[in-house]
């Protein structure tokens, strides 16, 4: 059995003589709960990029004001619903502004005269009963159609136009058109009728194809022709201007709009950034309290139970059967004057909005507050306050985060079908929303489709993201999967 | 037996006392709101008081609600229109010539999404983490996510302008079953659709898979069942179990028209009437309409819990602790 030599007794000695001998420390970091949760959800590649997607959102909300070239406020009565206009790429035919259109005899002139044809793709005849009409497929550039305008100034402003066209000479002004030329009277008022036409409409060129003027006529000016008219006792003067000029000289820039413009004229790119900043606040406040009121709510029913308990959530059940319509037009009906419409709208959201929270926070509570380690603390002393804030709460801390997340979509989805159905109204020269965008683009979706494309476009990516990345929060911070996947 | 029946009987009153607070809410709040009477002037604004005074409208708030509240009991009468449809007409009479365009809609795109849901569901259940699980749930993903207005947005624009196929909004009339009627509801039963498939889909798939795992699927393949046998008669019945109910909640909710999609597509349907009894202020409409779809949310989250004790025995409703 004992087939060992015998040592010497001197060949052993103690590893740790003269030492202390305590626990190691740990050479490997600590991974706590939020540092395992982010380690979690950096695993998952959808919602990663789903954040990544609402940063840059965020980013576009806060930052486009500072590069926006137009406010929030900035109409024109011209360029409304102007196809979307992007300087850089306009040179390659794409996003430059223009459409294809099929138009006929009259049409094509007009279009012409005012400029607005960047290339005619085909002429046709068709012969319609039993006459024939010239049909052309043209592409027209959004910005130019509008052609010629007249504008009434005042002596100043009529002086520092001309000011302008000396200093730059650039032309602004172009010579008015002899109206009794002008076939029919309605024609009268629009400034794009300087040629030649017939009782049609049709321009009368001549041999060489060109449009021929039927300028008014002024001895007294350089070229002969008159340049402007008097009216209100010589106070006024009517000038023809070519629009798109005169709003390169009237706003400093030429006119570009990356998103398009809507129906009064607004650039959608500024409107659509300062909508999403008005979403994106209103939803973090109202997670932020419901955040609050639910998590109180919830752990004082959760925590004391009985019927205290009974009688809160018989409560909560009551208000959370008031459908979400009936709420918001009450409110708005009632108070939409005295507290703004914003403010309405706010305590619609809050009013019935924590109880999903409550009753999550409820049900951890109820989960935890039997526990062993719950005795332990009460015990040793603990305070109803404290065994709430510091040993119960911070278990549902996951499930309540990822809650309040979940919420964002849904107040921005909520208030954007408010809108939409017009039982909110949020438009002005201050204030919009991107449901309210919607709304406003609907009536011209046949003809219009860029003024829905990008408002429909950013809220889509809300969505989808924001319900990517709540997933993944629910998943990470879920700590009864840690480690599921290794 | 008796037990369920005392449960049911206890959740049908309950319902109706929360039924009953609601109302009482609104309808206070409706009366305190400030344009009650239209403005006018001479004789009209004289025959609008007059008028009004009959009705009721100078006694307290409470009186009010209790005139209100006998009217509806002994003659179920909820008041006129005032703004919306025809003048006088009896709200009642006018919900109910709205409902039958909803209904329509509705019942259709119930019709479509449940086999359409399910089926997609299964699939990709079967198929799971192939690459047509993939597509299935990215797809389930997006429109679940993207509001339906941007899809009913989009599907109006294709198929409604672009290539012509369909009108763009429903067609008047009450024959449901003509062409041209059935012609212009399929967009808006198409943009119904999308969301109810895709809700659809992700429950079947998530319970079927964790159906297909659990052990007495194990025990059906072991005792010589085909894994066809044993997912149809064992999985599949087993994961009905909470998608049944949300399929019955539906046809309940068939009654409640979509409010957005209705607009959208100018559906003369419930959910527009209620839209415009807002925009309009016709209140007593208003009232009608919001009781309306209280009592039919309410009625949809009773059938759901009901359901699930007759989908499944295990669950005994109104149970005690035991579950005897």
């Amino acid at each position: 059995m004992n087939n060992f030599p015998d040592f010497p007794d001197e060949k052993f000695r103690f590893v740790k003589q003269g030492e202390t001998i305590q626990d190691a420390v740990f050479q490997t970091k600590q991974v706590g709960y939020f540092r395992d949760a982010m380690r979690r959800f950096k695993k998952n590649k959808s919602s990663v990029a789903a954040a990544v997607i609402i940063l840059l959102l965020i980013l576009f909300a806060v930052l486009t004001p500072l590069f926006a070239t137009y406010d929030m406020g900035f109409t024109d009565p011209y360029y409304t619903f102007t196809r979307p206009k992007c300087t850089l790429l306009s040179g390659l035919g794409i996003w430059d502004g223009c459409s294809y259109r099929t138009v006929n005899q009259q049409t094509y002139d007009y279009y012409d005269a005012a400029g607005a044809v960047i290339k005619v793709k085909d002429v046709y005849e068709v012969t319609d009963a039993g006459r024939k009409n010239t049909y052309y497929d043209i592409r027209v550039d959004d910005y130019l159609a509008v052609g010629y305008e007249y504008v009434n100034l005042t002596p100043s402003e009529y002086e520092a136009a001309l000011a302008y066209e000396k200093e730059t000479g650039k032309q602004l002004f172009y010579p008015m058109v002899d109206l009794g030329k002008v076939q029919q009277d309605a024609n009268a008022v629009d400034a794009n009728y300087w040629f030649e036409h017939n009782a049609r409409g049709v321009a009368q060129r001549d041999a060489n194809g060109e449009l021929v003027p039927i300028y008014k006529t002024d001895e007294s000016s350089g070229d002969g022709y008159a340049y402007y008219s008097l009216k209100m006792n010589g106070n006024q003067y009517q000038v023809r201007v070519y629009y798109y000029d005169w709003f390169t000289y009237k706003n400093g820039q030429t006119p570009a709009f990356l998103f398009g413009t809507d129906y009064m004229g607004h650039d959608i790119l500024t409107r659509l950034a300062s909508g999403a900043r008005f979403s994106l606040m209103l939803s973090i406040i109202v997670s932020a309290i419901n955040f609050i009121i639910g998590t109180i709510y919830g752990a004082v029913e959760g925590y004391y139970g009985g019927k205290l308990d009974l009688v809160m959530e018989r409560i909560a059940d009551v208000l959370y059967s008031i459908p979400y319509m009936v709420l918001f037009s009450l409110l708005q009906l009632r108070w939409g004057k005295e507290i703004g419409v914003v403010g309405a709208l706010l305590l619609a959201f809050v009013l019935t909005g924590w109880i999903g929270v409550a009753s999550t926070v409820r049900s951890q509570f109820y989960r935890f507050k039997g526990q062993e380690y719950v005795l332990a603390a009460r015990t040793l002393g603990a305070r109803d306050g404290r065994l709430i804030a510091r040993h119960i709460l911070p278990n549902a801390l996951g499930t309540i985060v990822t809650s309040c997340v979940l919420m964002v979509p849904g107040v921005i989805f909520t208030e954007s079908s408010l809108s939409y159905l017009g039982v909110l109204n949020l438009d002005s020269s201050t204030l919009t929303s991107v449901g309210t965008m919607l709304s406003t683009a609907q009536s011209a979706l046949s003809t219009y489709p860029h003024a829905i494309f990008f408002p429909a476009l950013f809220i889509s990516l809300m969505m989808i993201s924001f319900n990517l990345f709540g997933n993944g929060l629910r998943d990470a911070l879920n700590p009864t999967l840690r480690g599921a996947d290794d | 037996m008796g037990k369920m029946w005392i449960y049911i009987l206890k959740r049908i009153l309950l319902m109706l006392m929360v039924c009953f607070i609601i109302m009482t809410i609104c309808f206070v709040m409706i009366r305190m709101l400030p344009d009650q009477l239209p403005r006018g002037n001479g004789d009209y604004a004289a025959a609008v008081l007059a008028m009004r005074k009959a009705w009721g409208y100078d006694e307290p708030i409470l009186t009010q609600y209790l005139i209100f509240l006998k009217k509806i009991f002994t003659e179920w009468d909820w008041g006129v229109c005032t703004k919306v449809g025809t003048y006088l007409n009896p709200v009642t009479s006018h919900i109910s010539e709205k409902l039958p365009a909803t209904i329509a809609i509705n019942l259709s795109s119930v019709i479509i999404s449940i086999p359409l849901g399910l089926l997609f569901g299964i699939y990709a259940a079967l198929k799971k983490n192939k690459w047509q699980d993939h597509i299935i749930s990215v797809l389930t993903m997006l429109f679940i996510s993207v509001p339906a207005y941007v899809y009913a947005f989009l599907v109006q624009y294709l198929f409604g302008y672009k290539l012509g196929w369909f009108p763009i909004i429903m067609a008047s009339g009450t024959n449901y079953l003509s062409w041209t009627m059935i012609r212009s509801m399929i967009l808006p039963v198409v943009s119904m659709s999308f969301g109810t498939i895709a809700g659809l889909m992700r429950s079947t798939r998530a319970e079927l898979t964790e159906t297909l795992t659990s052990d007495y699927m194990l025990l059906a393949r072991a005792k010589g069942l085909t894994r066809r046998q044993a997912t149809l008669r064992h999985a599949l019945r087993n994961s009905m179990v909470p998608i049944m109910p949300m399929i019955i909640s539906q046809f309940v909710m068939i009654l409640s028209g979509s409010l957005i999609i209705e607009k959208i597509f100018g559906v003369p349907g419930i959910g527009s009437t209620y839209v415009a009894s807002i925009l309009e202020r016709d209140y007593s409409l208003f009232l009608a309409v919001s009781m309306f779809y209280t009592a039919i949310s309410l009625a949809a989250a009773l059938v759901i819990d009901l359901s699930y004790g007759i989908v499944d025995p295990r669950i005994r409703m109104g149970g005690g602790k035991n579950n005897e």
